[in-house]
């Protein structure tokens, strides 16, 4: 590439488009960050139901292991349970793979990445999934029973959106979570927005361009997503008295 | 005790035992009776608890004051608050720590007459950087934590204290900060256990605490799953002791009534 050495382009140069600008690095690497936090989300998000409706309403096994998977998650740092997951979950999906006949694959990174950060997630999701359900009043819940529902009718039609307002700002926190999570993937050398960032400014030197820009970048996804989750809540609130009276 | 032990539950226990012992006798220990991976342990555990306790001191010492300065601050000192507390829980902390490391690190050595002074050689390693950044991570969540501590203290208490003739600085210290420090109490316990999770991001800038350590063993043996156990079930036991350490705490201090 003719590109002059880094330390002669100005800040403006360096973070733009082209063969000497790192600006499409950036902005692919914010583009991973975010599929992966929404990957990690959603299914998160199902592991949280499926916990949170197996931690109240499951029977006695269902209970505690629902129970010793939350509790061992929320003990163990985010970035050890990375790790483990990281070499341990194709090393089973190979031993599956094996024992039933076919060839070992390799797994993407992505998936893997996705996977190991929504099982962390589900722990925490099932928490605030339960809390909601909890604060649901039990009345609805019985009346639906009296009217003769059945269980899945009642989760769907009054479960759900009475719960809905009261998870909203435990899951807001836990969406805050995941994008910022997705940093610690760099770690293991996946090329997110934290990691772009890392390899733009060693090479250039130039890391009071980079690493405010990556800042204002992370900082643009969370003040989003709070307005967002806000206007939900909000949404999700309608119809409710104002408890400020 | 008859309510835990209940049918099921003794066949977890047998199969969670039965996979310890599974554990045991299947993978490979022998790296654990080396006594220089031992000392490197327990020099990493120490690592980690001395960073916990530390940054969540300075940080809640730090947090005080912006809390301070977002609830009764000028405009000047309310906004600075506000952005650094919405920067610092905005941006992953691990960006946080080598934006300090990396990009500060490589900053001061070009400042003339920085590595004649003084404060080079603590400014060469790399520890400073990390509790800098751990610091301020529990700065700028703690400050939002305490900006709620001190609006929920009852005005009625300030007004009453004002009526008494006391000075700003004595209703701060006797009246204000005490209720307000009382009623986050509760919270710091989980705090410090976030806080604990998050040290082992410093090990990306060479300080060599459990996660590290577990990591150069892992290097050293070619060992894969057996040191993370042990890095998991480290964490889980300090996790343990600070969570027991906060309930005695807890309990000692006098309940608020109503």
């Amino acid at each position: 590439m003719a590109c002059p050495p880094a330390s002669q382009l100005s800040s403006f140069e360096l973070l733009g488009f082209g063969a000497c600008g790192w600006g499409d690095t950036l902005l692919l690497g914010l583009g991973n960050s975010i599929m992966i936090a929404l990957g990690a989300y959603a299914l998160g998000f199902l592991i949280g139901i499926f916990g949170a409706f197996g931690k109240l309403y499951g029977g006695p096994v269902t209970r505690d292991l629902t129970a010793i998977y939350t509790t061992l998650v929320r003990a163990v740092p985010e970035l050890v349970l990375i790790l483990i997951l990281y070499y341990a979950v194709p090393g089973a999906v190979n031993e599956v793979l094996v024992s039933l006949g076919r060839e070992r694959i390799i797994l993407p990174q992505f998936i893997t990445g996705v996977a190991v950060l929504a099982f962390v997630q589900g722990a925490y999701q099932t928490e605030v999934l339960r809390g909601a359900i909890l604060a649901v009043p039990q009345g609805q819940i019985e009346a639906a029973r009296a009217m003769g529902m059945s269980n899945l009718l009642i989760a769907r039609r009054i479960i759900f959106p009475l719960m809905t307002a009261n998870a909203m700002p435990g899951l807001g926190n836990l969406w805050l979570n995941a994008t910022k999570d997705t940093a610690l993937l760099a770690v293991i050398g996946f090329s997110e927005l934290t990691k772009a960032t890392f390899q733009a400014s060693a090479t250039t030197k130039a890391f009071f361009t980079f690493y405010p820009a990556a800042m204002a970048l992370y900082l643009m996804v969370s003040l989003t997503s709070i307005y967002a989750f806000g206007r939900i809540e909000a949404w999700a609130r309608t119809g409710q008295r104002d408890v400020r009276g | 005790m008859r309510a835990f032990l209940q049918p099921h539950r003794i066949v977890m226990i047998l199969i969670a035992v039965a996979l310890v012992a599974v554990c045991v006798t299947q993978m490979r220990w022998d790296w654990l009776a080396n006594p220089k991976y031992q000392s490197l342990l327990v020099q990493g555990v120490w690592r980690s608890v001395w960073l916990t306790a530390v940054t969540m001191c300075i940080g809640m010492v730090l947090a005080i004051p912006i809390g301070l300065a977002q609830v009764v601050g000028p405009w000047y000192l309310a906004i600075p608050a506000r952005l650094f507390c919405t920067v610092i829980r905005g941006t992953p902390l691990l960006m946080q720590i080598w934006v300090l490391y990396y990009g500060l690190g490589s900053l001061f050595p070009s400042i003339p007459g920085i590595r004649d002074s003084v404060l080079w050689p603590i400014l060469r390693q790399a520890w400073p950087y990390a509790v800098v950044a751990l610091s301020l991570s529990v700065a700028g969540y703690e400050g939002e934590v305490m900006r709620g501590a001190l609006k929920g203290v009852p005005h009625g208490q300030l007004e009453a204290a004002k009526s008494m003739g006391m000075s700003r600085f004595t209703i701060l210290r006797r009246i204000w900060l005490p209720q307000a420090v009382q009623r986050v109490l509760p919270t710091i316990g989980g705090e410090t256990v976030l806080q604990l999770k998050s040290t082992p991001l410093v090990s990306t800038i060479t300080i060599m605490e459990t996660y590290a350590v577990a990591g150069r063993i892992r290097q050293d043996t070619f060992i894969i799953y057996e040191p993370l156990l042990v890095l998991a079930v480290i964490y889980m036991m300090i996790t343990g002791v600070i969570v027991l350490a906060f309930r005695w705490f807890e309990n000692r201090l006098p309940q608020r009534t109503a």
